[in-house]
């Protein structure tokens, strides 16, 4: 069995006096897209802020490639190839799909004495890899506000890809998309995973969990109800842990008595 | 798999559809227009040429400052008392205290660029609207200028500067001109007008480039490179497009909103300069609301108020509107109260046609 890349292990997240996360813990392994359920309000959006680094948890340890770590900005968790694709602002539509790909990373090259952008490579790059997801860009300067909401999740997925994620992140990357656009995405997911990239997918939508998902984590009023793997649990538990697991004592058996 | 629906870009779309389509308009709606109202008034002579390109080419210097903060996401309205604050600061330090012109200069520069930056620190550290914080520097920075200038000369406006900077060599870089042996061997063939008596009897009527000018398009040729050709351009969108966006890759957006704030100050400091170095005096009412016009330019050359988008060049045709259009309706001897009739409906005009167009580019809706 693979060992987990990330590991977080009884993670607590206060907010002065609101308690976020009450002690949650859960794993991910390269390959594997490990869905994290729950309402809306549960906890999750900060449950996963805390693994990428915006959020310092208030305790409890997180353990990356089997070494505890501490990261101290979004930027230390995307150096160590944890790469996160937010819910509300994954893109810029005013710039182009070149420049929200690259930005943060833009290639340099240097004419003379003058350190440019080099275009062209990024331009030719960007294109490439958009092809790879299965997006045919009109042109790499187009603005990502031309893209449907679909395309552009794919292109914030397609540039964590690019720069060596390890983990993916996606908060909610299907909520506000139609029926076409979602299967898109997930069959996006589907090819990040095969690539042999650990996927934390979470959505409040159990199709769309259960179309991708290995295991299964249900988060409900900042407490996990414990991890089941595909096969274990069928949509209607899920629906109902998400609900505040009134099914809960009926489930114990299936959810490996973590409850 | 390609998209059935999408349409095929045409070239002439691609040239014509760009952010600063409104301001090519815009500037080619205002020649033409003085061109058949005031044609033969001497606008278009030598000397009417360099009236109004000295002009656009002042708007032209603040506008590309406030250009690349608006598209940083901030504004900043201390921009005419800065002015007026960095002509006093010169003139105290040169006429009044006897200090070398070129060091005067360059303290001015270093305090005003310095200004800009505690501007952008009380932004980013206080979380305010920028608005708010340089509106307070707005009076802030006039205040200290009046004071300073009625402590030091008991006067508002302080002479002599001129004289102080002779044979300084810090001064021409911004006061002077350059070409002159060019256009005196152009007058010397009867090319352009030369003065026919008087002690300059011979010399040119126009008797080289302004530095001013040479100012203005260096600052909009490096302006463009920046946001256009490098990194830090691409940083500059994104703070101001999405600055949590940004920052979640690692743009460091606080920083590029400061040093933004910082060459707003510096361009503020090369408009005073080389308008004192010009007048050849200093006075605590002069830039007055500059800022606006600026911010005006900026908004004629296609940028969103919100920032994340914006065009250096159209900033600059901006400023060139602006020239043209005050200075035409002088020339064509209208009344001086139509200039603002006339900039207000090119003001409208141009961010409608701007809106369009960038509806179009982005795809907001
Ligand atoms: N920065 C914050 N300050 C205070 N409370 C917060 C903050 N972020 C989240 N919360 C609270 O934590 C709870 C969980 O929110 P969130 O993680 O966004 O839920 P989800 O993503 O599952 O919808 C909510 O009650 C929310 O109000
Ligand atoms: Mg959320």
């Amino acid at each position: 069995m693979t060992q987990p890349i990330i590991e977080m292990k009884d993670i607590e997240k206060h907010f002065g006096p609101v308690i976020a996360l009450g002690g949650v813990s859960f794993d991910v392994c390269p390959g594997e897209v490990h869905c994290l359920l729950g309402d809306n309000g549960a906890g999750k959006s900060t449950f996963i802020k805390t693994m990428s680094g915006v959020h310092k948890p208030t305790s409890g340890t997180i353990l990356f490639e089997g070494r505890e770590m501490h990261f101290d900005s979004p930027r230390d968790a995307m150096a160590a190839g944890i790469a996160t694709v937010y819910q509300d602002l994954a893109m810029i539509p005013l710039m182009s799909v070149t420049r929200n790909f690259w930005m943060g990373n833009e290639p340099v090259r240097k004419i003379g004495p003058f350190r440019m952008m080099d275009f062209a490579r990024a331009n030719r790059v960007t294109m490439e890899e958009m092809a790879k997801m299965g997006i045919n860009l009109r042109e790499p300067n187009q603005a990502v506000g031309t893209l449907s909401g679909g395309e552009r999740q794919t292109v914030a997925i397609a540039r964590a890809v690019y720069f060596g994620a390890k983990v993916l992140i996606l908060d909610e990357p299907t909520s506000a998309l139609g029926v076409r656009q979602t299967s898109n995405v997930l069959a996006t997911i589907d090819k990040v995973r095969k690539g042999g990239i650990a996927v934390v997918f979470i959505t409040h939508n159990v199709r769309h969990a259960l179309a991708v998902g290995d295991r299964f984590t249900v988060l409900n009023r900042g407490k996990t109800l414990g991890t089941a793997r595909r096969g274990e649990i069928t949509p209607e538990e899920l629906q109902d842990l998400m609900a505040g697991g009134q099914e809960l004592a009926q489930l114990e058996s299936s959810l490996g008595g973590t409850v | 798999m390609s998209d059935e629906r999408m349409k095929q870009v045409s070239t002439l779309r691609r040239i014509m559809i760009r952010p600063e389509l409104g301001a090519i308009s815009g500037t080619i709606l205002v020649f033409v227009f003085f061109l058949m109202i005031a044609g033969d008034s001497g606008m278009f002579a030598p000397q009417g040429i360099q009236n109004w390109s000295v002009v656009s080419a002042q708007f032209a210097i603040i506008a590309v400052g406030a250009c690349l903060l608006m598209i940083a996401g901030e504004f900043d309205l201390s921009v005419g008392s800065m002015i007026g604050f960095a002509g006093i600061l010169i003139a105290i330090l040169s006429v009044q205290w006897g200090w070398p012109t070129w060091i005067s200069i360059l303290v001015a520069f270093a305090i005003c660029v310095s200004i800009g930056a505690l501007n952008g620190f009380l932004v980013i550290k206080t979380g305010l609207p920028s608005f708010i914080v340089t509106l307070a520097f707005l009076y802030i920075l006039r205040g200290l200028t009046i004071w300073l200038s009625i402590l030091t000369t008991q006067k508002t406006v302080i002479g002599g500067v001129r004289k102080a900077a002779e044979g300084d060599w810090l001064a021409p870089v911004f006061g002077g001109k350059i070409l002159t042996g060019l256009f005196q061997w152009m007058g010397d063939h009867g090319w352009i007008e030369t003065f026919s008596r008087g002690t300059r009897a011979g010399q040119p009527v126009v008797e080289g480039i302004p530095m001013l000018i040479i100012w203005a398009l260096g600052l909009i040729i490096f302006g463009q490179w920046l946001l256009t050709r490098t990194r830090f351009g691409n940083w500059i969108f994104a703070s101001g497009g999405d600055a949590q966006a940004a920052s979640y890759v690692g743009v460091p957006v606080n920083r590029v909103k400061i040093l933004m704030f910082m060459f707003t100050a510096f361009c503020a400091c090369v408009f005073a300069t080389s308008q004192v170095m010009e007048f050849g005096s200093a006075a605590a009412d002069r830039g007055l609301l500059k800022e606006f016009e600026a911010i005006i330019s900026v908004v004629i050359g296609g940028a969103l108020l919100t920032g994340g988008y914006g065009s250096v060049v159209g900033a600059a045709l901006g400023a060139l509107i602006f020239g043209v259009v005050q200075q035409g309706l002088f020339f064509s001897g209208a009344e001086s109260s139509l200039f603002r009739v006339f900039l207000g409906t090119i003001l409208i005009l141009a961010v409608i046609l701007n809106t369009y167009i960038r509806r179009i580019i982005t795809g907001e809706r």
